[in-house]
């Protein structure tokens, strides 16, 4: 707290201020405070205060089997619970060896895209509201719903949904699904466009967005940046293609790649990854291959020692779960890495000389949730 | 009588804001009785008939010159100057001169009122009807009679106006 | 009788319209203005595919007093060094210009406060300007550093949009040639055409000064909520803070009067002159009938009885104020009534669409950043209104001293404005190109790290 202060006093020059936002603050979305120091207008650099939603969540893991540990994984990223379950189910399954069916991979395919949509048209709905428009947070959120609706008739949940089993799925997809899902599918698109005619050509929205928050490829690759924002900066990777996992190597998709690495672009790149998202959730509905749906795994979960690193591509970034088993049926560790931890980092790079309006831009176009910062 | 009494009204808000804004320490509240007294004045053209002096006062005065008072107030430091006490000196010399006008305008009110139709506290208003539109009228003197000292007027202000642009970007 | 007595009833019976005009003014828009809020909220709810109050009374109708009634009985909260005169000053003088400023509007051809000011328009635009102390000296008086920036934002946006709209009314007032309300709308109707036509640019221009004006969206960042700092209304809450707000929606209500006065033909009915155009007289009556016509259907399909009974007394109410409407036309004695109550209705319902433009765009655009809003405003918008300025003038002259057809001198300035302003904006492109290309957000050394340690 000291060093703090007297940090402050050596370096505030005379017209320099510092700055607090948050951590209660509609657009930090989740508690987040961050200090910015202030020249005038200019913002010259920023510190992220991060740890009010720590819950101990790795440490939690030692103290529970396998299985017993998977609903914990939801409430990191709350927004696309059924990708941080994808991602533990997938990397537990690496550690014990085992793989989960096809029809099960296939199903999961479909659930993590629609989930991927879903966390999409939050991130899109509360940065146009932080920008100042106020309509299309209430259309993502209706077609949002639908999306939960059909959570809901899965797995009984919508937010915190706990869909995936280690070795598959416990749940057979119920009877109206893949009707359902092609409605969704179906009429999505002429969604989509409703926000792009509210936003894309919008001189307003460009104005707010193009040239603010320009984070370079190198720096990306440097600050370990990765989904939306890694791509819109012009690499493109992305696991699903690089490391193809569950079905995703069945299925033609692009990935959209920006140019400049700014706000506009990285609303682009998402825009753009709603879109194949859809064609994703098309193409897998077509062909659900029949079969069992969880693998063979016992009871109790005994995988044998060692350690294994898996990653997917979640919708905010890739996200990674490294276990370390001790032959026991608890963990002896689990290292979650989490997307928007590691993409919070570019924010005071991405920050600096903007003016303080567009420190909250930027800090919508990173998408970041709390829970999976802090875990 | 209405006359009389809407007269003394803005008068008396004028003189009376008059004194407060000189007698504040808080600048600020100066300003307001500022603008007080501009309106009150404002009230009394109105009252002559001088409608377009009236709209003029209000908002070139008190919309133009007074938010810029207010400006300059807010954006300079006063919590320096509000513990300075200001022109302790000059107290006394104030009040005599002040006393002296008073008693040479006295003088002048007094001596005046036996003149017949011609009173200062009760001017013969022109009837309303005879009035030409103020505004019409002033606008024919100014573009047609008055040109050349309209002309040199806006280029004045163009000049201070570029002046205070060019004085404001040399200080970022 | 005591002369003095009698000097005031004397000035009763010749101004008593003046004064009741005045008092309901003072009583009447402060109410309108919470409704204006409520058709805000409903307008807004049906533009997000959702459905707004619905619960304080029926449809939400309510809810202006319910919200009055909460407000008033908040607790007054004063912060601790703010300066308790201009605090209690600032909020009284918001409402109050707005309220001035109607004083002078025509509703119609019979209702106006202050009749016949010389300097009319010239009045409204300038009372309606003093709202500005209000937002400055509240700003000041909240003691906190971010209210007085957020203050001083709010005003500079106010005085550069004013600068702005006065220049797009002068365009008008050319073609009116007189500052008279009444006058002006007379004028509309000798040319008969509303002068929104003759000077469809300067209309434009208005729209969007106005809108910066009355701080709304998109030009509210000194007044967001997700901005860092409330602005100047951060410490004032209860009826203070309910203050502002109806002096903002008075605002509007002025606003909206002035450019209906002026460009849209005041209380005008569309085509004024043409005589096969009469049929349109009997717009108002019949809309309001139909109305109630709708109530009427309405009323069968509505879920509980006190709804019913509410659409009913709606429809009963839209069919007396067709009554009131239609009658006069048709009853030769009645005739006289007929400028007054239509012209209202007339005027009226162009504020309201004038409203609902603002509202409408409040929903769909977003929110300028400060900027760019100042930029937009002097480099954009005041050099484009001078230019209108100079293009009327000379297509009045055109008109008169050289005998060019009324509309060909128009459209042919209209033209060059709009060629005018393609070139500003392709000027603006350039100079944002240049700027960006050229100063990437300026970045000392990216290895100083501030916060490192």
């Amino acid at each position: 707290m000291q060093d703090d202060a007297a940090q402050n006093q050596t370096l505030l020059g005379a017209d320099e201020l510092v700055l607090n936002m948050g951590p209660q603050h509609p657009s930090t979305h989740g508690v987040l405070r961050v200090k910015l120091k202030l020249d005038g207008e200019r913002v010259r650099g920023t510190e992220c205060v991060i740890g009010y939603l720590h819950r101990g969540v790795e440490k939690i893991a030692e103290n529970r089997t396998y299985q017993q540990f998977a609903p914990y994984v939801d409430r990191m990223d709350y927004v696309a619970a059924v990708s941080n379950g994808l991602g533990y189910c997938e990397a537990v399954e690496k550690l014990l060896n085992v793989e989960a069916p096809p029809r099960a991979k296939v199903i999961r395919t479909i659930m993590t895209e629609l989930q991927r949509i879903a966390s999409h048209l939050i991130w899109l709905g509360t940065h146009a509201l932080d920008i100042g428009a106020l309509t299309p947070l209430f259309y993502c959120l209706r077609e949002r719903e639908e999306i939960l609706k059909i959570f809901e008739k899965y797995c009984g949940a919508r937010l915190t949904t706990h869909a995936f089993r280690i070795g598959g799925l416990q749940y057979e997809a119920y009877d109206s699904f893949e009707k359902d899902v092609e409605r969704f599918c179906k009429d999505f698109e002429r969604r989509i466009q409703e926000y792009v005619d509210l936003l894309t050509g919008n001189s307003i929205w460009i104005g707010r967005t193009r040239n603010v928050g320009v984070l370079s490829a190198e720096d990306c690759i440097a600050l370990g940046a990765s989904g939306p924002v890694l791509r819109a900066s012009g690499v493109k990777w992305d696991l699903r293609r690089a490391q193809p996992y569950a079905a995703y190597d069945q299925y033609k998709f692009e990935i959209p790649v920006g140019t400049k690495g700014d706000t506009y672009d990285r609303y682009m790149v998402r825009m753009e990854e709603m879109r194949q998202s859809r064609l994703i959730c098309l193409q897998a509905i077509e062909n659900i291959p029949a079969g069992p749906i969880i693998g063979k795994v016992g009871k109790v979960l005994k995988p044998p020692a060692g350690e294994i690193y898996h990653s997917i591509e979640a919708p905010k970034g890739i996200l990674g779960y490294y276990i370390v088993s001790d032959g026991t049926t608890q963990p002896y560790r689990v290292r979650i890495r989490p997307p928007s931890f590691i993409n919070l980092q570019a924010l005071d790079k991405m920050a600096r000389g903007h003016l303080v309006a567009d420190v909250v831009a930027i800090i919508g176009t990173l998408d970041i949730v709390l829970g999976e910062v802090d875990r | 009588m209405l006359d009389k009494a809407i007269f003394f009204f803005f008068a008396g808000v004028a003189i009376l804001s008059a004194g407060l804004m000189v007698t504040r320490r808080n600048a600020i509240h100066s300003a307001v009785f500022l603008i007080t007294t501009l309106l009150a004045t404002a009230g009394i053209f109105l009252q002559l008939r001088a409608e377009f002096i009236f709209i003029a006062q209000i908002i070139l005065y008190v919309g133009g010159i007074m938010v810029l008072f207010i400006f300059v107030i807010m954006l300079v430091r006063l919590d320096v100057a509000l513990h300075q006490i200001q022109f302790s000196r000059q107290k006394w010399v104030a009040l005599f001169v002040t006393l002296a006008l008073a008693a040479e305008v006295g003088v002048m009110l007094w001596s005046s009122r036996k003149v017949p139709g011609q009173g200062f506290l009760l001017p013969n208003a022109v009837p309303a009807a005879k009035l030409l539109p103020n505004t019409e009228e002033l606008a024919g003197r100014l573009f047609d009679g008055y040109l050349l000292p309209f002309e040199i007027a806006s280029v004045l202000l163009l000049v201070a106006m570029v002046g205070a642009v060019v004085m404001a970007k040399k200080r970022t | 009788m005591h002369p003095n007595l009698h000097a005031l009833l004397v000035f009763l019976q010749t101004w008593w319209v003046e004064l009741v005009s005045g008092v309901v003014i003072v009583a009447v828009v402060p109410l309108i203005a919470g409704y204006l809020v409520l058709m805000e909220r409903k307008l807004m709810a049906d533009m997000q595919a959702r459905l707004g109050p619905m619960r304080v009374g029926p449809h939400g109708l309510l809810q202006p007093i319910a919200d009055a009634v909460k407000l008033l009985i908040k607790e007054d909260i004063i912060p601790d060094n703010a300066d308790k005169l201009v605090f209690w000053l600032a909020p009284v003088v918001s409402m109050t210009a707005a309220l001035t400023a109607m004083g002078a509007i025509a509703f119609g051809p019979t209702f106006q406060v202050a009749r016949d000011i010389n300097v009319g328009l010239l009045f409204v635009i300038g009372v309606s300007s003093l709202g500005l102390f209000g937002i400055v000296l509240g700003g000041w008086a909240s003691n906190s550093h971010y209210s007085i920036m957020g203050a001083l934002r709010s005003t500079a946006q106010l005085v550069s949009y004013e600068t702005a709209a006065g220049l797009a009314l002068v365009s008008g007032l050319l073609l009116a040639g007189t500052l008279n309300i009444r006058a002006i709308v007379d004028a509309q109707q000798h040319l008969g055409v509303w002068f929104v036509f003759l000077a469809p640019v300067a209309f434009f221009i208005y729209v969007v000064a106005s809108i910066a004006e009355t701080n709304r969206a998109p030009f509210d960042l000194p007044e967001a909520e997700s901005e860092l700092v409330a602005g100047y209304m951060t410490e004032y809450s209860g009826f203070r803070w309910a203050l502002y707000f109806l002096g903002e929606y008075a605002n509007m209500i002025v606003v909206g009067a002035v450019a209906a006065t002026l460009f849209l033909g005041g209380w005008l009915r569309p085509f004024p002159n043409v005589r096969w155009m009469n049929w349109l007289d009997a717009l108002p009556a019949l809309s309001t009938a139909a109305v109630g016509v709708y109530c009427v259907w309405r009323a069968g399909k509505q879920p509980a009885r006190v709804q019913t009974w509410f659409m009913w007394g709606v429809a009963l109410a839209c069919f007396a104020g067709a009554l009131i409407l239609g009658v006069p036309l048709l009853m030769a004695p009645l005739k006289f009534l007929v400028p007054g109550l239509h012209g209202a209705f007339w005027f009226l319902l162009k504020i309201s669409a004038y409203i609902y433009l603002f509202m409408w765009l409040r929903f769909t655009l977003p929110r300028y950043r400060f900027d760019q809003l100042m930029h937009l405003g002097w480099y954009i918008l005041i050099p484009l209104a001078i230019v209108n300025v100079l293009a009327v003038g000379v297509a009045m002259i055109l008109e008169t001293e050289y005998g060019w057809n009324r509309w060909l001198a128009m459209i042919a300035t209209t033209i060059i404005t709009l060629a005018a302003a393609l070139f500003l904006m392709r000027l603006n492109d350039k100079r944002e190109a240049a700027a960006s290309s050229a100063a990437p957000p300026p970045e000392e050394a990216s290895t100083e790290d501030s916060y490192a340690g």
